[in-house]
């Protein structure tokens, strides 16, 4: 078996919609010096280095080999791991087996996106099948709309209920100065926002960022002397269910993914009732039904109650299991780093220094990371050694 | 490390174009053709990585394509984008820390790109790419540098082309076995200065599996494990400019590292096959150097020596190599297979006599930027 694993620092880039200041390379570089200073180590305290975007956004081939001066990966072994939208979170969970191998004592896990160097649409598109799935439902948004559709039909949800999930995490967003848009919405704001794809409509979608996040990883023995407080590694569960977007069409089953990656992490975890257990939750709620149909998948709720779950204000700071105090998603998406943002979010709770977004007393807190074709990914970190 | 082993391995042929497989077929059959190897079935594996890249498959999520295939549906799976040496590296770590069996896939299908623009995005954006260098290109320039270091001549690197391609005769996998003399590599048509179109690895298609396991289940397959004894990966500096292109200081350091784990203290003594990834002919006596078999600026001279030739103290690549089937990422996990068949015995017409202990090769990058090495063996 493994040996225990915990982060031990954190860092990332105040996000923005263009960084034509700096390059992708002096992006990561900014995110790496952060994450070293918060765990107060040097680029020579680490072992290894794992590194993760989506090649399509930047153009560059090969970002391991070329990032080396930003990640610092000179004479050290650096891998790269790519996964679509769920990449930054399979880039944490890659570097938890580096140091739970036994390998690897400190390790870097980096995740980087500069959209603002691509066509985010014209790039997505093509990770679907070029003869069956590109010209027929293909991208990020139809997929999306389909699903938010199939759910206000199947429950009786309103535009006005998702619109909640996006008011919400808007305003979390101004208490983390990282966050990209950090103007609030209201409801009003997003219902009267410009109509993307029925029912999604501006307000409802996240937006694409220049960003990079880092985060430090150590093994037991390790993690205590570098950091007062580490943030455990109590579960990592990934599923990638689909390959063909017509496979992943009967929006009555409910994101299957998040179904089998959540039972996986809690089974881990030895969670019981997520809501009571858990303290804290940065999900990967790419648009506002997300922040409704994925948080009953996740058994944060039953089907079809997560309007009410929502409305009553229980996922809100100060309920009974705020999501995503850094504003999630829909404030920040810079996309090969956005599920490591959830992760390094969560370890940040954990450890106490998330300022103004922090929620009280942290002892457990979940992150997911959610891509490709409507897959999940689950990670949850405690404050306790497991 | 806890003890772990390959315990299952598969390849298909290698074609300069397999017009009737999708990504997804070939990668179907090598994990079947693993799975049947190892006397595994799917439910024995617990965690699955597949080895592709945006760039060459033309799709952005490139793993996407073979989740079902690759039999990670319902697993926890993972896309490394790079050589499949690093792929099986993240496999064996899942395994170090606690799944009892990873399956690694890797495909590539050469026929559907253009190396030419995609190994062009390997280059800075600002500064390089506009010059139109691409992986051939930069190639040539660390041939030359190392031609100009110790004053090799061509006609060594020829010599690497006509033994693998010889070589190659002996691997039903191959896709260039040739007889060929050095004359005919000298005149074969110019590529990139030095390099000639038989200093050049083809355009191939083809995938490949490995099933790496622990102790438990090595007990209980098929076939005899291969026990992994080492394996380390390490990257030098991006710009070719900041390197010295004749040097291989991150295979320097990787070798060192698996060779201590591996407890090999005189790799050329202890060492009885090796598989390296030489997409272009220079490149065999460059890694060799930079593997510790012999001083550097003698790694050209380990033929003619018979020292690396079939029969030799110490083959190397008696696959034939990627100069003979040359499916980039699938490269580095196809010299790990052709090193655990050698151990196992199994290399049929290309058998090494006593194979206890052989290494195998890939890199990542230009010019061999980061380069991984394995140490496996018989012995437990």
């Amino acid at each position: 078996m493994g040996r225990r694993v915990a982060i031990v620092g954190t860092g990332q880039t105040y996000h923005k919609s263009h960084r034509p200041d700096v390059t992708s390379r002096e992006m990561i570089y900014e995110a790496v010096t952060a994450a070293l200073a918060d765990a107060d180590l040097t680029i020579r305290d680490i072992d290894a280095i794992v590194i993760g975007n989506m090649d399509h956004f930047e153009s560059i081939n090969y970002v391991d080999a070329y990032s080396v001066e930003g990640s610092g990966a000179f004479m050290k072994p650096i891998m790269k791991v790519s996964t679509g939208g769920t990449t930054g979170a399979t880039v944490a969970i890659a570097a938890y087996y580096h140091v739970a191998s036994g390998l690897f004592d400190r390790v870097l896990a980096i995740g980087f996106e500069k959209n603002s160097e691509s066509d985010t649409t014209g790039a997505i598109i093509t990770c679907s099948d070029a003869i069956w799935d590109r010209f027929s439902y293909s991208g990020a948004i139809p997929s999306l709309a389909t699903e938010a559709t199939a759910y206000m039909e199947k429950y009786g949800a309103t535009q006005e209920d998702a619109a909640l999930v996006g008011e919400r995490d808007r305003n979390h967003a101004l208490n983390n100065p990282y966050a990209h848009l950090q103007r609030p919405l209201t409801v009003a704001d997003i219902m009267a926002s410009p109509m993307l794809a029925y029912p999604i409509k501006l307000g409802d979608i996240c937006p694409r960022s220049d960003g990079a996040c880092a985060v430090v990883l150590a093994a037991d023995g390790i993690a205590q002397k570098i950091a007062s407080r580490p943030a455990w590694f109590k579960a990592a569960a990934v599923r990638h269910t689909y390959t063909w977007f017509g496979d992943s069409t009967d929006y009555n089953q409910g994101l299957v993914s998040m179904q089998r990656a959540s039972k996986d992490a809690y089974r881990q975890a030895g969670i019981r009732n997520p809501v009571e257990e858990l303290d804290v939750a940065e999900l990967y709620l790419p648009y506002t039904w997300a922040g409704l149909k994925w948080i009953e998948d996740i058994g944060f709720c039953g089907p079809g109650e997560a309007a009410r779950f929502v409305g009553d204000r229980n996922t809100h700071m100060g309920g009974k299991l705020p999501v995503n105090p850094s504003g999630g998603v829909i404030s920040t998406n810079c996309i090969g780093a956005t599920a490591l943002l959830r992760v390094a979010e969560a370890a940040i709770q954990v450890m106490g220094k998330g300022g103004k977004r922090q929620v009280p007393d942290v002892k457990n807190a979940l992150a997911t990371g959610f891509g490709g074709c409507f897959w999940s990914d689950v990670v949850i970190l405690g404050s306790e050694r497991p | 490390m806890d003890k772990t082993a390959i315990v299952g391995v598969a390849q298909t042929k290698y074609e300069r174009r397999k017009k009737d497989q999708i990504f997804a077929d070939l990668v179907f059959d090598v994990t079947r053709a693993a799975l049947d190897d190892a006397g595994l079935a799917l439910d024995d594996i617990d965690s699955v990585v597949t080895v592709s890249n945006d760039f060459f498959d033309g799709r952005t999520i490139s793993g996407m394509s073979v989740g079902d295939a690759s039999g990670g549906q319902d697993k926890n799976i993972s896309t490394v984008s790079g050589d499949g040496a690093f792929g099986a590296f993240y496999g064996l770590m899942r395994v170090l820390s606690g799944y009892q069996a990873t399956i690694v896939v890797a495909h590539y299908k050469g026929s559907e790109g253009d190396v030419k623009i995609t190994t062009n995005g390997m280059f800075d954006p600002i500064f390089h790419r506009h010059l139109g260098i691409d992986a051939i290109s930069a190639a040539a320039l660390q041939a030359n540098a190392y031609m100009h270091r110790y004053g090799i001549q061509e006609e060594e690197f020829a010599e690497v082309s006509v033994k693998n391609h010889g070589n190659a005769k002996n691997n039903p996998y191959a896709q260039l076995p040739m007889d060929i003399t050095v004359a005919d590599v000298m005149k074969s048509r110019k590529i990139a200065e030095p390099l000639k179109l038989l200093d050049c690895g083809p355009v191939s298609d083809g995938a490949a599996a490995v099933i790496i396991a622990n102790e438990k289940i090595a007990a209980r397959t098929k076939k005899k494990p291969v026990w992994i004894r080492g394996v380390a990966h390490c990257c030098e500096g991006y710009l070719l400019g900041d390197r010295d292109l004749a040097s291989p200081v991150a295979l320097a350091e990787a070798a060192k590292k698996a060779y201590a784990m591996a407890g090999i203290k005189n790799p050329t003594k202890e060492i009885d096959v090796a598989e390296v990834l030489e997409p272009y002919s220079y490149m065999e006596p460059l890694w060799l150097e930079g593997l510790g078999f012999c001083k550097p600026g003698e790694g050209g001279k380990q033929i003619g020596r018979g020292i690396t030739t079939m029969g030799g103290k110490l083959p190397v690549n008696p696959s034939g190599g990627a100069l003979s089937a040359n499916p980039i990422l699938v490269g580095g996990l196809a010299r790990l297979i052709e090193a655990a068949l050698q151990v196992r015995g199994e290399a049929g017409a290309r058998q090494v006599k006593k194979v206890e202990t052989a290494l195998a090769h890939g890199f990542n990058g230009p010019c061999g930027q980061s380069h991984c090495v394995w140490i496996v063996g018989g012995k437990k």
